[in-house]
């Protein structure tokens, strides 16, 4: 059969600086590299290469590159290169494609379109280095009102809540999907952080039950992995509806990425495809919704608070109001440049709408129906940096979750390959070889690192804006303009246009 | 003001309050008399005199406690209109609704550097015994409404007062140019706060001084907090509308929400628009520390930050408060039965030379005075 593909990417190895090492050969899982003894050369099989960058950081030489082909078809704007060769990709095998990490297309970033405050005269900035900022969050469910006791002390409802000294948790990826290593490095960062890391729906390994006090367990459709201990291991629940990247499917881990450990954790056979379906299946409404809420409750004895994460959908800001009156404490948002193992690659591409949209919506929405403070709310879907997160608090979310920024912190190269479960960074995959690659040790050291600068630059931008206390900037959309943005756009986001 | 003058005014509609978000730098003062003294206004006229630099011409105004013994259990509406038509308006829309006792327009005389006034009137009434008994709110919350309506609906009217043995007076200019014109000379009451306004936007509209007034409570501020629309969101949730984008009217309206609804002491008020850091509340002793963690985290969108220092006057009582850092400055004062309160020290010491004793507050600490129950 004729291969109609050409690869995408070329790897360009500068023979004067080679010394023909062969580290490369070792290093690329995906056997681009190759050694031709007879003739001492060193050749590569482009046509395989994800461009992980993993050959040209290890080289010792710095002989490497990889560059994007300049072999073409003929320009069109309408059949691009991608459209052309996903055609006779699926013209060869007949089947529904796979990606993964966040969509690569070119929907408008809002966080890119809006632009911070600062103080100038009229009020002062505060310098963080100088006067407390602080920037410790509370998820969760609040009370209204208080009674005084006779001794002046107060009695107010209780409703579990999650204490962050960030407002900046991990998100949820599977053991199965990720590697163990790369779980420890996350449970070990969140612990040193005092914030939180997910488990995603694959169980929890024994090894991580330590690192309890700093884990949300994680209750999807497939159930994997889910009995009492489980549920009472981490500090909070959370119900997986759904997911930025695949709104509206289930997850799928392929069989090969499935091993003794991952089979045990996961309470399934060892080499089966570990699909969960896209519906729960006893939740086909909200009634149903809450009832899970409840009995997921029953089973912690309400001393957890219950997540319930959804994907943006464009009715988002009805489901958040149903959600926010089902029980449950804390509303997830993930947006559709949200990062996955592996998802059909039309869904992730088309499905769904950015976060900051969807944040927007629900905040508005739930204010207007006076039930806010019913719940706390966290978004994820590509949070990519400090600013980012200043402007989703902002708009009103209490906390946000990131999950690709964490997996950059641990080597990730984003080569969107995820799903083929030979990540040479270690990350994405069970290849005991692979997993080694990461080594714990290190990677929750620069996750700890990554987080404590976004904190440190969060608390900047608050000086700036002269406020001190993290709540003071929740849903403060007033600190927030647009730039280019139309009077639509800002009307759901709620804040004026720069200049206004 | 007649239709001519009103013409030439008619730019900063653009710009008033309600229109636009206005920072402004103010002074503020107060005093109060713990055995219920009736004590002069003008007093707080001379001290806001001493701090002419920090107005700027385009607002005061003050506030009296204990000023009408005549009429001490009838709601007292001071209430500008642009023209006669707002006022025949506004009457009949009140006279349905309440047992008017006294109607007049409230005595001003002609100052230098006074000027634009819109008529100014008061009314003494009480709640109809008929409308008190169909209505499903409690009586203040529907005065409260009542007084919404007006300055929302009606065009042209403005109610800048509206409690019970109690007055604001104000309007656009110097402080101690507003309190003459008022002839504030005529007044005493055991309480009295004072506003002298450095606003950013051009002038024109005497509702937009301060104090700023919601039944009992008044509130004079100084500061431009940072936190304004985390709480005025906040605010909004529970029914209130921000109509004048002003922090003074935000901080009202969160007093009003956690003493008034919510039956929060005031003390505790205070920790939470202004509460003590993390860092601290941590090294607290049990009790305490509990209390403080809950009431930050359930009302953590109340929590005000940039710089401020207001002066609540409720009936009976006073309450002085600084922001956590006191970014902005603030001096307490005492003598025998007179605690004062001032943006300076001169201001104090203009009207009470030899003071007891003189204090700074610190950030978050309020300063509580209370009338002293009779017996004690
Ligand atoms: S797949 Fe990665 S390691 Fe292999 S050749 Fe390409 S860039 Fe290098
Ligand atoms: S986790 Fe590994 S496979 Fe996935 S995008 Fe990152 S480097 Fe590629």
């Amino acid at each position: 059969m004729i291969d109609y593909i050409q690869p995408d990417y070329e790897v360009v190895r500068n023979k004067d600086l080679c010394i023909k090492c062969k580290v490369c050969v070792r290093q690329c899982a995906n056997e681009v590299h190759q050694y031709d003894e007879k003739r001492d050369v060193l050749y590569a099989d482009n046509s395989k290469c994800v461009n992980c960058h993993r050959c040209v950081t290890l080289c010792p030489a710095k002989a490497l590159k990889i560059v994007k082909t300049d072999h073409c078809f003929k320009p069109s704007a309408n059949y691009t290169t991608e459209i052309i060769k996903d055609i006779y990709r699926q013209a060869d095998t007949g089947g529904v494609l796979l990606s993964s990490m966040g969509t690569p297309k070119d929907y408008p970033v809002y966080w890119d379109k809006m632009l911070i405050n600062a103080s100038q005269v009229t009020n002062p900035s505060i310098d963080p280095l100088r006067e407390p900022m602080e920037i410790k969050t509370f998820l969760g469910r609040k009370p209204e009102t208080v009674k005084y006791r006779e001794d002046g002390s107060i009695e107010v409802e209780k409703f579990p809540n999650l204490e962050l000294k960030t407002p900046i948790m991990f998100s949820a990826m599977s053991y199965g999907s990720i590697s163990k290593n790369a779980h420890l490095s996350l449970a070990r960062a969140a612990e040193q952080l005092g914030i939180f890391y997910n488990t995603g729906e694959g169980g929890l390994h024994e090894d991580l039950y330590k690192y309890s006090l700093n884990t949300i367990v994680q209750v999807a459709s497939g159930r994997f992995g889910v009995h009492e201990d489980y549920l009472n291991a981490g500090q909070a629940i959370e119900i997986k509806i759904g997911q930025g990247a695949k709104p509206g499917i289930g997850g799928h881990l392929p069989g090969k990425k499935i091993g003794p450990e991952v089979s045990r954790t996961r309470m399934i056979p060892m080499g089966t495809d570990a699909i969960s379906p896209a519906p729960h299946h006893d939740i086909y409404s909200i009634e149903d919704l809450r009832q899970l809420v409840f009995s997921l409750k029953e089973a912690t004895n309400y001393k957890k608070p219950i997540i319930v994460k959804i994907a943006a959908v464009h009715n988002i800001a009805a489901i958040a109001s149903g959600i926010a009156r089902s029980g449950a404490d804390i509303i997830a948002i993930d947006g559709i440049r949200g990062g996955t193992g592996a998802a059909p690659s039309r869904i992730r591409d088309n499905v769904g709408m950015p976060i900051e949209l969807a944040l927007a919506a629900v905040d508005t929405r739930l204010r207007d129906e006076g039930i806010r403070n019913n719940v706390g709310l966290v978004v994820a879907g590509s949070i990519r940096s400090s600013a980012d997160v200043v402007k989703a608090i902002a708009l009103g979310a209490d906390a946000v979750y990131i999950g690709t920024p964490a997996l950059l912190a641990l080597g990730c190269h984003l080569c969107r390959s995820c799903h083929a479960g030979k990540c040479n960074w270690g990350i994405a995959t069970q290849n005991p070889e692979l997993v080694r690659r990461l080594n714990p040790d290190i990677g929750y050291k620069r996750l700890v690192n990554l987080v404590n600068a976004w904190s440190h630059e969060i608390m900047e931008m608050m000086g700036g804006m002269g406020i001190n206390s993290i709540e003071a900037l929740r849903g403060n959309r007033l600190m927030l303009r647009g730039i280019g943005l139309s009077e639509k756009e800002l009307e759901i986001l709620g804040i004026k246009h720069a200049g206004e | 003001m007649d239709e001519i003058e009103r013409m030439v005014n008619e730019v900063d509609e653009k710009y008033r309050e309600g229109n636009v978000r206005i920072p402004s730098g103010c002074a503020i003062c107060g005093y109060f008399s713990k055995k219920g003294r009736a004590l002069p206004a003008i007093d707080a006229v001379d001290a806001m005199a001493y701090m002419h630099d920090r107005s700027n011409g385009l607002g005061g105004g003050f506030a009296g406690y204990g000023i009408y013994p005549d009429f001490p259990d009838h709601y007292a509406f001071h209430i500008f209109y642009d023209n006669e038509h707002a006022r025949e308006e506004t009457e009949s829309f009140l006279k349905i609704r309440f047992d008017i006792s006294n109607m007049e327009r409230i005595p001003t005389k002609k100052v230098y550097g006074i000027s634009g006034a819109p008529l100014i009137w008061r009314y003494f009434g009480r709640l109809e015994p008929e409308v008190k008994a169909h209505t499903e709110l409690d009586e203040e919350e529907y005065v409260c409404q009542t007084v919404i309506h007006i300055n929302t609906k009606i065009k042209g009217a403005y109610v800048f007062s509206s409690g019970k043995n109690m007055g604001v007076f104000k309007g656009v200019g110097f402080p101690e140019d507003v309190g003459e014109y008022y002839r504030l000379g005529d007044y005493k009451g055991y309480c009295w706060t004072a506003h002298g306004r450095y606003p950013t936007n051009t002038p024109g509209w005497w509702g937009g001084a301060h104090p700023f007034n919601i039944l009992n409570y008044t509130i004079v501020h100084n500061g431009e907090i940072s936190s304004y629309d985390a709480n005025r969101r906040f605010m909004e949730i529970y029914g209130y509308k921000c109509t004048l984008l002003t922090d003074t009217e935000v901080i009202t309206y969160i007093i009003d929400y956690l003493n008034r609804k919510r039956k929060l002491k005031l003390e505790d008020v205070a920790k939470v628009i202004a509460p003590p850091f993390w860092s601290q509340i941590e090294k607290m002793e049990e009790k305490e520390r509990e209390k403080l963690t809950t009431l930050r985290n359930m009302y953590a969108s109340l929590l005000i930050t940039g710089p401020f220092s207001i002066i609540l006057g409720y009936t009976g009582g006073m309450m002085a408060l600084n922001d956590r850092l006191k970014l902005r400055s603030m001096v307490a004062a005492e003598k025998d039965d007179v605690t004062y309160v001032a943006s300076e020290e001169c201001a104090i010491r203009s009207i009470c030379p030899n003071p007891d004793r003189t204090w700074s507050p610190a950030g978050g600490e309020p300063v509580i005075v209370e009338l002293e129950k009779e017996g004690r």
